[in-house]
Parts: structure tokens; sequence; C-alpha cells
């Protein structure tokens, strides 16, 4: 790990200051930038610690219904907060499917957003990787890309974003709420993050200094709480990113939807949605049919970037099933094995 | 705001309050406790957050020592592995993995028992085995000793429930 300079901001506007300098980086739990400094694959001169700033660990619940959720809440506290866990219950079940009891104790909500890829070659500081040294080219193509991108991908980086989280949240519309040197503003989810294009190093709409200071969550996404689920496939059940995962939230009248939400993980650099195959959804009735359509409308687009053709049928199947568990109701209780597309549960649609 | 040069660090670890004093922030909780105050219970297995080995409560809540940059947590109160027992009197889940054989070489076993104490205190497994190995999946065992691990978990996790019963009674 290289050497830093250590500020501890006890104000936002001092910590927008502060990482305003060029190589500095915000420390939250660090349960990410940590790992990335101890293996040389970032090394900022200069950590802005805002873990001491004070009210952005707060859960709120505006006056409209919607949620005003704090950057430094932590992703665990977030997932058992039960007022919200049962709004948004695959926004919970997303979180619990991802990383570690330990880890998510620890890690923020914010910071879960700004967590990098796990490309391995973006980890290996030997291998060339355009988002760590632009210019350098990439090494994944051509390489292990088993788990790389099948959307929105560009020979310049074939990476994925990995987190579960910001799947249920971009299906949901959230909002990040963002401090800079000029006040405040907010951006879609959807628009945060940064497809690769030719520049994969800018990852996502912040400028230099800006810091995330809250989530939102609009009260009308709360109208999909009884039909909503987070499904991941994984190397193993538990502790594993995303090879492909989904998010699906239905509002139904009568078996027939009314309007339906699909975003998909593990399957490009940003958190996905599908609004192709929303819009076959919307006024639909439910059928195994119909499923499958969405499912061949979100994945028009997809190719392989390397030898990660199984992806796209992957992601079809499971796009089936979670629209079909969506469909069979949330459940009253969160899971054991939380987005688990392999418990065995009443309903299972074998796509 | 303080560009800090000399930095100081205030800990209360196994309830002893520590004022110390480091040349340089990259110390992580897990190097502080294990070369600056002497408590090597907590291991240093992968220290990048993949092994759980490293697993101390910091409030009250298991987190990876590995992973926590020691100034950061500035305040926080840390029990490790050598602040459960009371004198010779093992804590439950101390007692519960030897009555289980939860362990065979003793490396991952102090952090495999102080997320075991963090899983209790949360609350979220009950008396399903799934979902306390669900809840233990931070924490790997290269010897295997899983099933021993998950009847101590759910054995300890019993007796601390009946003996809150009794004191309650």
């Amino acid at each position: 790990m290289n050497r830093f300079d250590y500020v501890r901001a006890q104000t936002v506007a001092e910590a927008v200051s502060a990482a305003s300098e060029p190589g500095a980086a915000y420390l939250a739990a660090g349960t990410n930038l940590l790992d990335l400094m101890k293996g040389g694959v970032t090394r900022p001169n200069r950590l802005v610690d805002v873990t001491h700033l004070p009210d952005l660990d707060r859960i709120e619940r505006l006056p409209d219904g919607g949620f005003r959720v704090g950057a430094l809440v932590r992703n665990s506290d977030l997932a058992y907060d039960p007022t919200f866990a049962k709004a948004y219950p695959s926004v919970a079940e997303a979180l619990l499917s991802g990383a570690s009891a330990q880890l998510r104790n620890a890690a923020t909500v914010a910071g879960n957003l700004m967590q990098r890829t796990r490309c391995p070659y973006f980890y290996d500081p030997a291998s060339a990787c355009n988002k760590r040294e632009p210019g350098a080219g990439c090494e994944a193509r051509g390489g292990e890309t088993r788990l790389h991108a099948i959307l929105g991908w560009s020979e310049h980086c074939i990476a994925t974003h990995p987190s579960d989280f910001c799947v249920s949240l971009v299906a949901l519309d959230a909002e990040v709420e963002i401090a800079g040197h000029e006040g405040t503003r907010k951006v879609s989810l959807d628009a945060f993050h940064r497809l690769p294009g030719d520049a994969p190093q800018h990852e996502s709409v912040l400028t230099p200094g800006e810091l995330i200071v809250a989530l939102h969550l609009p009260a009308a996404s709360a109208a999909f709480a009884d039909h909503s689920r987070y499904m991941k496939i994984r190397d193993r059940t538990s502790y594993a990113f995303a090879v492909v995962s989904a998010a699906a939230s239905l509002r139904l009248d009568h078996g027939r939807i009314v309007e339906g939400r699909l975003a998909l993980g593990g399957v490009a650099l940003k958190p996905w949605r599908a609004r192709e195959a929303e819009v076959v959804l919307a006024g639909a009735e439910i059928s195994e049919t119909l499923f499958r359509q969405a499912a061949d409308a979100a994945l028009v687009a997809a190719k392989p970037s390397g030898d990660n053709a199984f992806k796209i049928e992957l992601a079809r199947r499971l796009i089936v099933r979670t629209l079909a568990r969506a469909a069979a109701g949330t459940p009253a209780r969160m899971p054991a094995l939380p987005a688990s597309a392999f418990a065995s549960e009443k309903d299972t649609l074998h796509a | 705001m303080g560009q800090h040069d000399s930095l100081t660090v205030s800990l209360r670890v196994n309830g002893e309050p520590h004022d110390i004093a480091l040349d340089d922030p990259r110390v992580t909780l897990l190097d502080l406790l294990r070369e600056r105050l002497g408590l090597t219970g907590s291991k240093k297995g992968c220290d990048r957050g993949q092994c759980g080995a490293c697993t101390v409560l910091v409030d009250g809540r298991r987190v990876n020592s590995c992973l926590s940059l020691a100034i950061s947590l500035d305040g926080s109160e840390i029990t490790t592995i050598e602040g459960l027992a009371q004198g010779d009197t093992l804590h439950p889940v101390q007692a519960a993995f030897i009555a289980h054989d939860g362990f065979q070489c003793g490396f991952c076993t102090p952090g495999q028992i102080m997320s075991a104490v963090g899983l209790i205190r949360e609350g979220h497994a009950g008396d399903d085995p799934e979902r306390v190995r669900e809840a233990m999946s931070g924490n790997l065992c290269r010897c295997g000793a899983y099933i021993g691990i998950t009847e101590a978990v759910l054995d300890a996790q019993a007796r601390m429930a009946s003996d809150r019963q009794g004191e309650a009674a």
C-alpha cells in the first residue's frame, strides 16, 4: 500500500474541498478501497475520511412516503430496517445476497455504488487495463472472460459492475443525491454509472470532489412491494459475485401486469435497466410465454465479449424465473438463502 | 479538519482504554491489534476480507479487521477473542465450539467464534441451520469443520437464550 495523507472531514463542505485535489479519494468503510490499495490497484495520495460526518447515517421516511437513505448507512442496517424492507423488499433481498455478514456490517450504501469492478485484469497491476491506466489496452479481451459483460461493453473495456444492491435500486427508479462545490444535485441511478465507451476510466458522473450524501427511493416504487424479487446466479450459494442476476418488480391487477420493472446485474459495467422488457410486460397477462418474450426483449442487444455466450442464455432463463417468482409474490419472510435461484419455492417455473 | 501529522487513535479494546500513536495512517485494525497491542488471537489469513479469520466486534458488530483502517475507527469499542472469557470461564460460544468439535487446526477459530457472537447478537438466524450457514459464509474453514461449527452456533445461541430467561426469572 502506498503512503497517503489522512484527512478527517468534519463537514460535507470540508470533505468536498479536501477531495477536490488530484489523487484524493474518499474513505468510508474502506472494504473495497483498502483491498484495492493493498494490491496496488489504486494509489490515492490522500484519503478523506467521511465516516465521522454527522447525519449521513439516517434512514428517513419522507412526508411523501419515499425514503432518503444517508450515504453512510451500513448495508446490513438498511436490509434489516423493517419499514424500508417492507416497502422495497427486492432491495433488502439484493443487499443480503451480497458479500458476507461482516462486510455488510461495515460497507456503506454509497460505497456500494462506488465499488470497482472485480475484473481480474483490473485487479492485476501486471495486466494492461484501460480503466486502471487509460490507453494501456485491455488484456481481458481474448483472456479469461467467463464473468465479463454481454451488454453495453466496448473494445476498450468488457468489465461488469459487481453490485447487487444497485440492480434492485435501478429497477425502482432510485436517485443519487450528490454534494459538490455548487451545492447538491440529484441524478437518477440509471444515469449515475457510465458505460465504458472509449473512456472506461470514467466510471460515474461524479466530478472531482463530489460526494454522494444520500440515496432516494420514490414513494411510487413501494407500489411493487407485493411482487418484487432479486435472483442471483453465482458460483457458490453465498458470498460470491453474480454471474448474472435479475431484479423484477410487478404491479398486478387480477392476473394482469399493470406495470413491470426489470434490471440485470453481472452483465454490463452498470446496473442494467431492461426497459425493452418492461414495454413487453406492461398491460399483459401473466404467462410463461410472456416472461420468455420479456427476456428475449431484454437481451436483443446482448453479445458475448469473449467465451461468455452462455451468460446470454443464463440471463434469459434467470429473467423468466425471477419474473415468475415476483408474480408468485414477495415471500412473507426473507428466504434463508436470499436471492438463491435454486432454493425450492412453490410456483417455481423451471425455465 | 486536520492534516494529521502525528496521528493518535483512541480505542477501547476488551474494555481497556488505549490511546495509540500511529506514525503511519496505513495501519489496519488487525495489524494494530496484533502488532501494537499484542493481541494475536485475531488471525491474518487472506488480509483481503475473504476468509473471516480476522473477525472482531466493532461497537458490537462483527467486521473484518483487515479491511478497517484503525485511524478511522477513532472512538470505537473493540472486542476480540481475548475479551470473551470471564477469567477461566469460557464464553458460551467458546464452550460450544469445544463441545461440538467446531474446529480442527484452529486457525480460523477466533474469527469463527467472533462471527458467531456477532451473528447471535444480530438475531436474524433463529434456530434454522440454513440461516446460520448463510450468516457464517464470511468465515472459511479449510479443515471443513462446518458441521460442528453450525451445531456449536445453534447450541450456544440456545444456551444463551435460556441463561437470559433464567436470569430474568
